[in-house]
């Protein structure tokens, strides 16, 4: 026997990275918008359509890791041969189909929907939507103002019932988002519902209970997904009750989550050198865009102590 | 998912009204506390659990009609036994008026406040209620509460009193009075678990199967004043035979549809419906023989047929009379339909309202099932079909075809988005028939007679005998069955004109969701094709005729009511623009326009046009029809 040590040989390195068998490219779909011809894969919505033909198309219960909902219809655009306006976001493009995003006809009901939300929510931690307000020249005032016209922040107050996050439902738009991020699309908690019915129509825990004393785990996926700050984070809510949210002062920076093998991606808002804010970006791999309690809210030990 | 349930316990009642629907908690998963043998060997059987969500109304309902009201502690009994999460029951509940989430008495009246009530006095009714009973809502024993329409227009103004008990009872009292109204609270407040009556109507107790024939026809008589008619074809058997005998029903020529269905087989039946050119009666007239070719060419076996009779469009009555007198026509046409789309299971959706109607077809179910017509297999044919009833809980939108179907599912009744249309994917995502009751009970007529000789009837454009509901200023409101192109002008003469010779101001045509014409369209012909041309709807065929006394700016600030109550809120244009809508007409009723009139009927204008393109619904796209009309004939100024 030799004294020379014995070891495994590995065999050279392939020069290719092994890859599945090529999937067939779903078949193109043709469709024009605006008279201009655009071709998306089979299964797209006009909403992609719309993207891929670089119009900008409002949207506010949309969301890319949601199954749509198509309740705001501030989407709307106009097909040809269809009775009504059409929700771009949840109607599949159709080879053929022709599309109008800026007709009067879609002007005139985008706008009148961001003005009925003007006129019944408190929009302004909405940025989106008042820079749509702009676009369509939307005046929420028409429908009238004051103790007049019922509007949704009348009928509520803003609840503060944890340590974690607040929900101001006068600024809520029912997109259902939350819901459904507490739902069948990520959390699987189901600690909120729609309630009641037509203007009364509402996000509710059971009885409308505290958090506290429902299924809420706190993951934080419904402040995620909420478009208009009607979910808020209290550090947030408190600053800015204080009148000093700043977002001149505030970063943002991307890092992994601390606490467990999964490794989400966290995107830390940070003012006056605290975290104030976690959010992760929807298209993240790993988990898109949804946390759980640790990685949204248990950031505290970073950052300057407490005075 | 865990179930977090923070509500407190149920209380003995309450477990046995949910029980007495779901059988007993037999497993840890159905809310028991012993383990079955699979539940030690890996916790299995939620799935099946959760596969009977689309009995959570129907608990729902046994608990209202017990305790009157659903409590905390019940409702999450519910959440156990169908393992739903507690969030999402407090979700259905709460969208249905007639269940109650807070304490509520056992004994309320809901009291109509709607059009055709509106025309014979409603207001101060509710006025002299107010006055005596107290607030809407209150009191221990029994209470009051506006409604909108109750389906009893031909004798406004109309209560409902329903008393929550084992069992519960109900009682219709139309026309009435505030005394009537009282004494019938008050009489029976103490003993509302004795009463067995299930049946009262106008003041005449009636038990279908024991009536004589001469008292049933007279009680028939005041919703459909010339039943007996030997013209009718539609009505036919309705006062003259036994709601409840399968016999009876069979002896007026009942079940020759069946049989001639199941001679032709599926693709000759459906053929004979397309031959007939039958288009649906619920409002939207599409044609029934290819919604049922549709269904028939799925490639997916499971399929449904589903009855709309949520009928809940003010001003309509005629299903609930179809429902109360001739209910086996319905079970028959819905059979024909099962064998030609190869369905095994149905559903009659009724609106919850209609209790009477309810009784008459659980009675005409249950004959059907002995008689063999319903079960595993229908009249020998080796098909099996089963139909089961379930009733709304007031909702107008559950008419809506896919809202409908959310409501049967154990979801909150909003409507969805279309495509894919209900023949694809409807009930539980599955092909799925949806009619209403007059179309369906217009299929036995169609494949005993044949569909050429269907098609003969009325015009080339709208074939078929129609129902007509005539209300308001009329001398004999009630259901009259019409060919096609009948004038408008002659549907009223047959109800007796307009009484005292008054003139006529205006007619609202297909109720809240139809529009008005004026009395220049009284020679109209009543046809699918003259209306649109006209730019009004037959809708449901609402006829509500109105006298120069009528007060039209309330009865257009009604309609608007009626859709801001009734919108289910999902889409923004419908939840916030009803609203709007509502505030828009106050101030132009109270002369305090937002800048000019001409400035706010622009508004209107823009309102209704967006709400029109872009709600997801008929609700919403139609929420300014009649309104619009009213303006442009200029209804909404003092009389002349
Ligand atoms: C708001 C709304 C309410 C409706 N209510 C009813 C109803 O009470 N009864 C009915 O038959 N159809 C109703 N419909 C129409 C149904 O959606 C559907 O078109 C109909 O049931 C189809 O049956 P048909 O083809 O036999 O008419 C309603 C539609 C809408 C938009
Ligand atoms: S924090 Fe998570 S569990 Fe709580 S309501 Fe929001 S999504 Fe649901
Ligand atoms: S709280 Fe936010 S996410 Fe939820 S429905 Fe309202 S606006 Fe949408
Ligand atoms: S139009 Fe009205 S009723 Fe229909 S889905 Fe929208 S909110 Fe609901
Ligand atoms: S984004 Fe399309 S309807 Fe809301
Ligand atoms: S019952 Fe009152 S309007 Fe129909």
């Amino acid at each position: 026997m030799s004294d020379d040590a014995i070891y495994f040989n590995p065999p050279p390195r392939s020069a290719h990275t092994p890859t599945a068998p090529a999937r067939p490219a779903p078949a193109p779909v043709e469709v024009t918008i605006d008279g201009r011809p655009v071709s998306v894969p089979t299964g797209a919505t006009l909403l992609d359509a719309c993207s891929a033909a670089g119009v900008e198309t409002p949207t506010l219960c949309f969301a890319s890791t949601l199954t749509p909902v198509n309740a705001c219809r501030v989407c709307v655009v106009e097909l040809e041969g269809a009775r009504t306006l059409v929700p771009a976001c949840a109607r599949k493009a159709e080879p053929g189909m022709k599309v109008l995003t800026d007709s009067p006809r879609v002007r005139l009901s985008r706008k009148v929907v961001l003005e009925l939300l003007g006129s019944s929510v408190d929009l302004s931690t909405a940025p989106d939507l008042l820079r749509w307000q702009q676009r369509y020249a939307a005046r929420p005032a028409r429908f009238g103002s004051g103790a007049a016209v019922a509007t949704v922040a009348q009928q509520t107050k803003v609840k503060v019932d944890n340590a974690l996050y607040v929900r101001d439902y006068g600024k809520c738009v029912l997109c259902y988002k939350c819901v459904e991020a507490c739902g069948s699309d990520a959390q699987h908690t189901f600690a909120i519902a729609v309630a009641g019915r037509g203007f009364h129509a509402h996000i509710s825990t059971e009885a409308d209970v505290p958090l506290p004393d429902s299924a809420c785990v706190y993951c934080g996926n419904c402040i995620q997904v909420c478009p208009t700050g009607a979910l808020m984070f209290k550090t947030e809510h408190d600053l800015r009750a204080a009148g000093r949210w700043d977002p001149a002062a505030q970063t943002q920076t991307d890092t992994i989550c601390p606490y467990c093998g999964v490794g989400c991606t966290l995107t830390l808002t940070v003012q006056d050198q605290r975290i104030v804010k976690v959010m992760s970006p929807p298209d993240a791999p790993v988990t898109r865009g949804n946390l759980c309690i640790k990685g949204r809210f248990g950031t505290t030990f970073v950052g300057p102590e407490d005075t | 998912m865990d179930l977090h349930l923070g509500g407190g316990a149920a209380s003995a009642e309450e477990r046995a009204a949910v029980d007495a629907v779901l059988g007993p908690p037999t497993s840890r998963w159905r809310g028991g506390v012993d383990l079955t043998l699979a539940e030690h060997f890996g916790l299995s059987g939620g799935n099946a659990v959760r596969a009977e969500r689309h009995r959570l109304l129907p608990v729902l309902h046994a608990l209202q009609d017990r305790l009157g009201w659903l409590s905390r502690g019940a409702l999450d009994y519910v959440s156990l036994r169908l393992d739903v999460p507690p969030a999402e029951v407090w979700g259905v509940a709460s969208f249905y008026h007639l269940l109650a989430l807070s304490p509520q008495a056992p004994q309320v009246a809901h009291v109509c406040d709607d059009i055709a009530c509106r025309l014979r006095g409603a207001e101060a009714l509710c006025g002299e209620l107010e006055r005596t009973l107290g607030p809407a809502g209150q009191g221990s024993e029994y209470t009051w509460k506006r409604s909108p329409c109750l389906g009893l227009c031909e004798a406004a103004p109309a209560a409902l009193v329903l008393r929550a008990g084992t069992p519960a009872t109900h009682q219709a009292l139309a026309p009435t009075t505030a005394d009537e109204l009282r004494a019938a609270l008050t009489s029976t407040s103490t003993s509302t678990s004795t009463s067995t009556s299930t049946s009262t109507s106008t003041s005449t107790s009636t038990s279908t199967s024991s009536s004589p024939p001469s008292s049933r026809l007279d009680e028939v008589r005041r919703a459909v004043p010339d039943a007996g008619d030997p013209d009718h074809l539609l009505l036919a058997r309705v006062g003259r035979v036994d709601p409840a005998s399968l016999a009876d029903y069979r002896a007026h020529g009942g079940f020759a549809g069946l049989t001639r269905a199941i001679a032709l087989g599926p693709e000759a039946t459906i053929a004979e419906v397309i031959t007939s050119r039958l288009v649906g009666r619920g409002g939207a007239a599409f044609p029934t023989g290819k919604k049922w070719q549709a269904v028939a060419a799925q490639p997916v076996r499971e399929r449904f047929i589903v009855c709309n009779a949520d009928e809940s469009e003010p001003g309509t009555f005629k299903d609930r009379v179809l429902c109360e007198w001739d209910p086996f026509a319905l079970i028959e046409g819905m059979t024909s339909a099962a064998l030609a789309t190869g369905a095994s299971l149905g559903f009659i959706y009724l609106r919850g309202e209609y209790p009477r109607a309810a009784a008459h077809l659980e009675a005409a179910l249950a004959a059907a099932r002995a008689g063999d017509l319903l079960g595993p297999d229908v009249a020998g044919t080796g098909h099996g079909f089963e139909l089961e009833l379930r009733r709304g809980a007031g909702a107008y939108i559950c008419g809506e075809e896919t809202a409908l179907f959310n409501s049967i599912e154990g979801r909150r009744g909003e409507p969805r988005a279309k495509p894919p249309f209900p023949v694809e994917a409807g009930l539980f995502g599955r092909p799925t028939v949806i009619n209403n009751v007059e179309t369906l009970a217009s299929v036995p007529l169609i494949l005993a007679r044949g569909g050429a000789a269907f098609a003969a009837i009325g015009t080339a454009g709208s074939t078929g005998p129609k129902l007509f509901c005539v209300s308001g200023a009329v001398a004999r409101p009630g259901v009259y069955e019409a060919r096609f192109g009948v004038t408008l002008g002659e549907l009223i003469a047959r109800a007796g004109g307009v009484p005292g010779d008054r003139p006529l101001r205006a007619v609202l045509l297909g109720g809240a969701a139809g529009s008005f014409v004026g009395p220049e369209a009284l020679a109209l012909p009543l046809t699918l094709e003259a209306l649109r041309a006209a730019g009004a709807t037959l809708g449901s065929g609402v006829v509500m005729v109105l006298d120069d006394r009528a007060d039209l700016p309330d009865l257009v600030r009604r309609i608007a009511r009626f859709f801001r109550d009734e919108s289910c809120g999902q889409c923004v244009p419908c939840r916030v623009g009803t609203v709007r809508q509502d505030e828009l007409l106050g101030r132009l009723g109270a002369g305090t326009p937002l800048g000019s009139v001409a400035d706010e009927r622009a508004l209107l204008g823009e309102l209704a046009q967006a709400m029109r393109d872009a709600s997801i619904c008929g609700l919403g796209q139609t929420a300014s029809a009649a309104i619009e009309s009213a303006l442009r004939l200029g209804l909404l100024e003092a009389s002349p």
